[in-house]
């Protein structure tokens, strides 16, 4: 069972050139998951025990605004991460997350990896480097839509 | 060249501040030759000229399109004019989009209103789609609301053109992408190394979007783009629309970035 959560975490592209001895272990944290559509994977406030690599389908990132219902602000493809509250404290959800197809992903044990970081600071450090890219990918895109890229007036 | 008077044939809403005009000339006069890319001066009488791309199929001559945004009380006056006003029209002026790329892949990379002035190029690449490799349609709007060209779409997707759309936010339901459009140009699938790039909307979208295009390895001077500025002459002489050694409408608004990019960096130009 474990072997086939290692092919499927050697196959995703956030573990792209990661040793084979570090897929190994975040395997040992991971489980095979899926989602119908419209399933709410995350809910704002909710303990953060897990994250998600999506293998198939794609899920909304959703803010609830007063007065507006929910807003989706991103929208995750297969091959993208789902979730980055597990890292850090209070490890709670900071927005909802619904899967608008069915969703096949690993599901990680947040707890189980940030034990065996600690354990192994270098695997730990590969680990971090490639959560940075994700947040720094996900800044640069706030940041854009901040700017409201597209309502100046051009012709 | 001298104002003439057109008359308004359509009034067309594209979402809640945009409607695309079409226009018929009165006194028997003919509607002039464009290119795609070209842009012609649009005088509302009383209130003022604006310069507004052309936003039709170069194929039908029977008719001036023009889409435009409420902005102003010149955009405002000519979005509010109904069937049989009449506006005033020169052009067309500038260059337009260069024929390079024949047997390359070709990205055109769209923001908001952006999709106007690239609106007849790709209507010309579907017309002669044989004479291209992969053709992509990049398009980036506020709300799934404000999308223009819905209809244009479909039927550009049934000719062979991979269209994809993001917007910046969106209420559920909404299925398409979310995110800014280099979003999309990361994972374009294409071949970098000599596909050919047109970019428009706001300065600052096709300028980050000039920056993923060359993350993707799409040379700059195969990155084109339009630009918008202060057109008031539209024939290179009032120095109003003056971008560096440049005068936009006389030797643009079509640029390879290439050239453009240092001038675009200097501060309040």
């Amino acid at each position: 069972m474990e072997k086939d959560i290692e092919a499927l975490v050697s196959e995703h592209p956030f573990f792209a050139n990661m040793p084979q001895t570090y897929r190994s272990l975040i395997a040992g944290c991971g489980r095979n998951t899926f989602f119908e559509a419209d399933a709410l994977i995350a809910r704002t406030g909710d303990r953060s025990d897990w994250f998600y690599a999506i293998r198939h389908g794609r899920a909304s990132v959703e803010i609830h605004a007063p007065g507006r219902g929910p807003i989706i602000i991103q929208m995750l493809e297969p091959g993208e991460i789902v979730g980055w509250s597990w890292l850090v404290e209070p490890y709670q959800w900071r927005f909802d997350v619904r899967a608008v197809e069915p969703v096949r992903a690993i599901a990680f044990d947040g707890a189980c990896l940030r034990g065996k970081c600690d354990r192994d600071p270098v695997m730990g450090y590969d680990f971090m480097k490639r959560f940075a890219q994700v947040f720094v990918e996900r800044l640069e895109a706030a940041r854009l839509q901040l700017l409201d890229l597209y309502g100046s007036p051009a012709r | 060249m001298l104002t003439a008077p057109f008359r308004v044939r359509r009034n067309r809403r594209e979402s809640p501040d945009t409607r695309t005009l079409e226009l018929v000339p009165m006194e028997e006069r003919e509607i002039p030759g464009w290119r795609p890319g070209q842009f012609m001066m649009l005088y509302a009488f009383g209130v003022g000229e604006i310069p507004v791309s052309i936003s039709g199929d170069p194929s039908r001559r029977d008719a001036l399109t023009h889409t435009v945004r409420a902005v102003g009380s010149v955009s405002r006056a000519i979005c509010a004019a109904k069937a049989d006003h009449v506006i005033g029209v020169r052009g067309p002026f500038g260059a337009g989009w260069p024929d390079r790329a024949d047997g390359r892949d070709l990205l055109f990379v769209a923001g908001g209103l952006g999709l106007a002035p690239l609106r007849p190029a790709v209507y010309a690449v579907t017309a002669d789609r044989g004479r291209y490799g992969r053709v992509l349609l990049l398009v980036g709007a506020r709300t799934p609301e404000t999308l223009l060209f819905r209809a244009d779409m479909g039927r550009w997707r049934k000719r062979g053109i991979d269209v994809q759309v993001t917007v910046d936010a969106a209420a559920p339901g909404w299925m398409g992408a979310v995110g800014p459009v280099t979003r999309l140009i990361d994972r374009a699938e294409c071949d970098a190394g000599a596909a050919v790039a047109f970019v428009v909307g706001p300065e600052i979208m096709m300028r980050v979007a000039a920056e993923a295009l060359e993350r993707r390895r799409i040379g700059l001077d195969r990155v084109f783009v339009s630009m918008e500025r202060n057109m008031h002459c539209a024939i290179g002489f009032c120095g109003h629309c003056q971008l560096g050694p440049a005068f936009i409408c006389r030797d643009g608004p079509v640029f390879p970035y290439a050239g453009l990019k240092r001038w675009l960096e200097v501060r309040n130009l």
